[in-house]
């Protein structure tokens, strides 16, 4: 579904990313994880088009996307999250799902003066879709409070309603359980494999929290120093020496 | 005697509040809505005015014009010339970030200026055009005065409702996510630059035609007209004063902020010939004492930038 190659990302001199290549199956959940700076979210980066790589290909769906903007991307099926919450802090909960939705009518001007019934019946389904993905979240009592008053692990839930309220095929998670609390982490994953297996969304998932990894991701893949270290599924790449050692940043003998 | 000077007086403002309370809901699409710091109102005030004067006048030697145009038609041509010049503006300098926006729209302003005041063919330069027809301008004074308060009333309602109407819409609700954060918005499959250009052009075009309301009032347009101070500057801070992000608060800053200007104008006329032209500076100083006070005590303007959650909120909270 989506195949990275030889990619590179240069920062005025700085590699981020040094010659990253891994293929995503269809229908999989695959764990990207890697010490601090190992270039995880530079790489999403680019996958997201956000970043425009120095060199090297993406392939999404057997077309080379490489280098096209995020919009473009977004209307291909692949949509992203952010590391730190993006929420549209002035609009309201259900206002930042409802924006979501492509080809919405009344997003044209004129459409909102001369065709305003037929905006009006777009709009109602629009927040039907809304509310029923804030119901799925257990969101719906904050759906008219501003969205940039909501709590650090509400908005990661509000990043993954988002991605709910288009048709995607391929999810980009950047630590989706980062700042969340135990029993609404329990909740969140259980929301991605539901997404996985009803309504089948390929998941990359960048994370720290080994738990999610393990339980989530098939296969998992290790990054270090801007490249993959590793590939398999959770057990082959945990016990690893490399991987230890790239997180350690030492040898470790064969303490596994 | 004395009461009728003031009804005068208060049709004279009325007007002019009219006219500025426009502008006001042209800046607010580009800044409330969409995050564009214009600083070149009076750019595209001075095109919608002098489109629509040379639309409407009658036929002078050594200018374009003569071809006596309805007002109607001047006034629709000021909205469509002032996009048209918009457009251009927008797709280059709408790729800066908001402070070399403003940089760069100030420097438009006065490349406008500078051709108005320069080609005598097309604006009949420092002379201005003159003689331009007046909506009801053959009724006596008074009742003149009244019939063109209703119709920058009128223009103003149409106005007023049709950006609303954009607020809630689905297009304002990507506006303010775009304004919100342009990252995420285009993650979410926006075209950050074309909405960006929409705002910006449909924002001109409210612009333009307040010029154009402004030249018909006078019955007259000169380059002395497009002074940043009164028709760039002013607007901020009606749009700051009364609540970016809200309609009805750049209505209320245009009157608020037109009453002061104007009233201080009465104030200092009042004073030794000596004093008069410091005076000036006073009333500058006044407005911007006001704003300060405003942003220290009601940052987000008189009516802040309502929140809302859908177009049928009020049967969602019956539900709860």
């Amino acid at each position: 579904m989506l195949e990275l190659n030889q990619l590179v990302m240069d920062f005025s001199g700085f590699r981020a990313v040094n010659g990253c290549s891994f293929n995503v199956e269809e229908g999989s959940i695959t764990g990207l994880i890697g010490p601090n700076g190992a270039g995880k979210t530079t790489l999403f980066n680019m996958i997201a088009g956000a970043l425009e790589p120095t060199s090297g290909t993406i392939k999404f769906l057997n077309e080379d996307v490489t280098g096209l903007s995020s919009d473009a991307l977004f209307h291909k099926g692949l949509v992203r999250t952010f590391q730190i919450p993006h929420e549209f802090h002035h609009l309201t909960t259900l206002e930042n799902l409802m924006m979501v939705p492509p080809h919405q009518v009344g997003e044209g001007l004129f459409a909102n003066w001369f065709r305003w019934g037929r905006v009006r019946e777009n709009e109602t389904e629009v927040e039907r879709k809304a509310y029923d993905t804030l119901d799925f979240l257990e969101l719906t009592h904050v759906a008219h409070q501003r969205a940039g008053n909501l709590s650090g692990g509400q908005k990661k839930l509000l990043e993954l309603g988002r991605t709910m309220m288009t048709d995607a095929k391929l999810v980009l998670l950047d630590e989706p359980a980062a700042g969340v609390n135990r029993t609404l982490l329990r909740k969140l994953e259980e929301k991605i494999q539901i997404l996985n297996t009803e309504r089948g969304y390929t998941f990359i998932l960048i994370e720290h929290d080994m738990e999610m990894i393990e339980k989530l991701c098939d296969p998992v893949v290790c990054m270090a120093e801007g490249a993959v270290l590793i590939e398999g599924d959770f057990q082959t790449v945990r016990s690893d020496t490399r991987v230890l050692e790239a997180y350690l940043g030492e040898t470790v003998g064969d303490a596994a | 005697m004395e009461l009728i000077g003031l009804a005068n007086y208060a049709l004279f403002m009325g007007i002019f509040i009219g006219i500025y309370a426009l502008l006001a809901l042209g800046l607010n699409i580009q800044w409330g809505f969409a995050g564009l710091f214009n600083a070149g109102i009076a750019g595209f005030f001075a095109v919608g005015a002098y489109t629509s004067a040379i639309l409407t006048s009658p036929y002078a030697e050594g200018r374009l014009g003569g071809f006596e145009l309805p007002f109607y038609v001047g006034w629709i041509g000021a909205m469509i010339a002032a996009a048209l010049i918009a457009w251009p503006i927008g797709k280059i300098c709408l790729r800066f970030r908001s402070d070399y926006l403003a940089i760069a729209s100030i420097g438009v302003a006065e490349i406008i200026r500078l051709v108005i005041k320069s080609e005598a063919e097309l604006t009949n330069s420092a002379r201005g055009i003159t003689n331009i027809p007046r909506p009801y301008g053959d009724l006596p004074y008074v009742q003149s005065q009244m019939a063109y308060l209703a119709i920058v009333a009128i223009v103003l309602l149409v106005a007023y409702l049709m950006v609303e109407r954009q607020f809630n819409a689905p297009w304002g609700r990507m506006m303010r996510a775009i304004r919100d954060n342009e990252l995420a918005a285009r993650a979410m499959g926006k075209n950050v630059e074309y909405r960006r250009l929409e705002a910006f052009i449909f924002g001109s075009a409210l612009m333009g035609l307040g010029g154009a309301l402004f030249a018909h009032f006078n019955r007259s347009i000169t380059p002395e007209a497009i002074d940043p101070m009164v028709a760039t500057f002013l607007v901020w801070i009606m749009l700051i004063l009364g609540g970016s992000g809200n309609n009805r608060g750049a209505i209320l800053g245009a009157a608020v902020v037109w009453t002061i200007w104007s009233v201080s104008e009465i104030a200092t006329d009042q004073l030794p010939q000596e004093y008069a032209v410091k005076a000036k500076y006073i009333r500058l100083f006044l407005i911007g004492l006001m704003l300060q006070l405003v942003l220290r005590f009601r940052p987000e303007g008189l009516l802040p930038e309502p929140l809302r959650g859908d177009l049928r909120s009020d049967d969602v909270s019956s539900e709860k």
